[in-house]
């Protein structure tokens, strides 16, 4: 397959800034972003992040305040409708149009984005039957569950084979099931040649899907690359748990010296290490109670996870 | 996976015009009419129906029995039913104009901001409000027909309406102009109205400009209260009532054209304008 030349999506200091009632709010302030044809990109940050926004202004509905974004190599602002005519959206919140039936809601955005009747109509029922939504073509978008609607509206959002597909955390409020059904089509999607940016504030799911991640908080890039080289980048511990079959040995305390450990926790007979160079440190544990004549009942270590790595770049007090 | 999903080379084939867009809304929107023709056509009806039979049909019979001679026919004036023709109509046109858009509108700007579906269409913002004016400029004019067979027909023995039109092209033009004028006024009221405020709009703005547009009386009957007369100049409703009664019913004392047809065409487009600019700052944030 034949990729176009550039960048799928590219920002240079984007930004946006609301002026409301309560004066002007920073909701994105200047970040740069670089998606490639072919990838899936995740955008992953806490409510309020900024995320939404970034997206909102990507395909051009929201208006920047300054900094620059390009679609496929087009101005967002200069060529709102040539973009348009190169994406696809699935947004939060259920846009379906509840006036139009599933299929109907497919068809016509086909022939919004000029197909024939036929050929819009063919399209919409290879897709219901990719999504499996065959059964609920004539359905109101009212009488579909949650996952259906979402399912639906990725179908729309690709009627037209957009270049680009944003989708705006498209599991949100699925359940297990449905959102790891989800995922697999959103692979097969990608396997095709699909370009993906998607938002999430689910760790898993950008660990499960994504090429390459960018954390956005408060309306900045924190950190993006792979989702390995953000676990690296992040200073996320490898954790190293251990329980004695007896009270920890004082000794343990000296690991908080260990180049490396970044935190020794002791609650009585178990000792929780987290370190960025976990080698050795499961060893020395055991020595150490050897020699302290106790024994290791039971030892763990856990990899660092995007997870921690988030958590340490966004912080820990609630959002929203 | 099919060759369906190679994005790329598929997406260069698919260069809609705007043109293309827009029809295919259109489309769109004539679908869903057909879909609700049912409901539409008994909201629409039901009450310049109830109307012509109460004022027309029933008063005019209950009259020449009891002595109650208001609705009666009286040699030389037109008969009530003969007023009403144009006005009935005009107010079903501005009625079905403006609550065509305001109430989808409301729904689509608030709540799950479904306006984001046919925002992302290849299509200007502005040129969407054009599509929603053209819309429901559409089925106010389909309103504003449905009601004539009911007005024309249902009337007591004696009471019948003279109808002639003097001027098919005038006809038109009236028609044409006072829907989309409706449309334009309720996309611009349907933007700045909070939807929470819904009710208001109909005790506040609908019900005075039926009841002060000239639907039941001439505005040249409303000479002998001189500031009334002035006063309602304000209400687009006058203008569509008698344009329409020039049209129509040309016998009766009416506006010169050049006034009405003066705020029917330069108030679409004025609000129109104001309409498109409005949404686009809504849609656009």
């Amino acid at each position: 397959m034949t990729r176009p030349a550039g960048l799928a999506v590219r920002t240079e200091t984007l930004a946006k800034t609301y002026t409301g009632p309560r004066g002007e709010v920073p909701a994105v302030r200047g970040i740069d972003l670089a998606v490639r044809h072919g990838e899936f990109f995740g955008l992953l940050g806490p409510n309020g992040a900024g995320k939404s926004t970034t997206i909102g202004m990507l395909t051009t509905l929201v208006v920047p305040t300054a900094g620059r974004a390009e679609v496929c190599g087009l101005d967002v602002v200069r060529h709102p409708v040539e973009v348009k005519r190169r994406i696809g959206m699935a947004s939060q919140n259920n846009t379906l149009d509840s006036d139009l039936t599933a299929v109907e809601n497919l068809e016509f955005r086909g022939r919004y984005f000029g197909m024939t009747a036929a050929a819009a109509r063919r399209r919409a029922q290879q897709l219901l039957d990719q999504f499996g939504l065959t059964d609920r073509r004539g359905a109101n978008p009212f009488e579909l569950s949650g996952g259906q609607a979402k399912r639906l509206m990725i179908c729309r959002a690709l009627v037209h084979h957009p270049e680009v597909l944003f989708l705006d955390e498209p599991t949100a409020g699925l359940d297990p099931q449905t959102r790891v059904n989800l995922w697999d089509l959103l692979r097969e999607l990608q396997q095709g040649g699909q370009t993906i940016l998607l938002t999430t504030h689910y760790m898993e799911e950008a660990e499960r899907m994504c090429d390459r991640v960018a954390v956005i908080d408060h309306g900045k890039v924190l950190a993006s690359g792979t989702v390995a080289e953000l676990k690296n980048s992040a200073g996320a511990d490898t954790v190293i748990t251990v329980t004695y079959d007896g009270a920890a040995p004082a000794g343990v305390g000296a690991l908080r010296a260990r180049p490396g450990v970044s935190k020794v926790e002791i609650t009585g007979g178990q000792v929780r290490v987290f370190a960025r160079e976990p080698r050795g440190v499961l060893g020395e544990l055991v020595s150490t109670g050897a020699t302290a004549g106790v024994t290791v009942s039971d030892a763990a270590q856990l990899p660092p996870s995007l997870e921690s790595a988030f958590l340490n770049l966004t912080g820990r007090e609630y959002r929203e | 996976m099919s060759t369906e999903t190679v994005p790329a080379a598929t997406a260069a084939r698919l260069r809609p015009t705007v043109a293309q867009t827009f029809v295919a809304m259109m489309a769109r929107e004539v679908r869903v009419m057909r879909k609700n023709f049912v409901s539409t056509f008994i909201r629409v009806i039901l009450q310049p129906l109830l109307f012509v039979f109460v004022f027309a049909y029933v008063l005019p019979k209950i009259g020449a029995g009891s002595g109650v001679g208001m609705f009666a026919r009286v040699r030389g004036l037109p008969t009530f039913s003969t007023i009403l023709v144009p006005g009935l109509v005009a107010s079903s046109i501005i009625m079905q104009g403006m609550m065509a858009v305001i109430f989808p509108l409301m729904m689509e700007l608030s709540w799950q901001r479904s306006i984001t579906d046919r925002a992302l269409a290849p299509l200007p913002i502005p040129m969407l409000a054009v599509e929603k004016i053209a819309a429901a400029g559409l089925q106010a004019l389909i309103g504003g027909l449905l009601v004539f067979p009911a007005v024309l027909l249902i009337h007591a023995r004696g009471q019948a309406p003279e109808v002639h039109v003097a001027s098919w092209p005038m006809l038109v033009l009236v028609l044409v102009a006072s829907s989309l004028l409706a449309a334009s006024g309720g996309l611009l009221l349907g933007t700045l109205i909070d939807p929470q405020k819904i009710q208001v709009l109909f005790a506040l703005v609908l019900l005075p400009m039926t009841m002060l547009g000239c639907v039941y009386y001439p505005w040249s009957a409303l000479h002998s209260i001189r500031w009334l007369q002035i006063a309602v100049l304000a209400n687009p409703m006058v203008y569509a009532s008698e344009g329409l009664r020039a049209a129509l019913t040309p016998q009766v004392g009416h506006m010169p054209a050049w006034a009405f047809l003066s705020v029917l065409v330069g108030g679409t487009g004025l609000l129109a304008w104001a309409a498109m600019r409005k949404f686009t700052a809504r849609v656009l944030t």
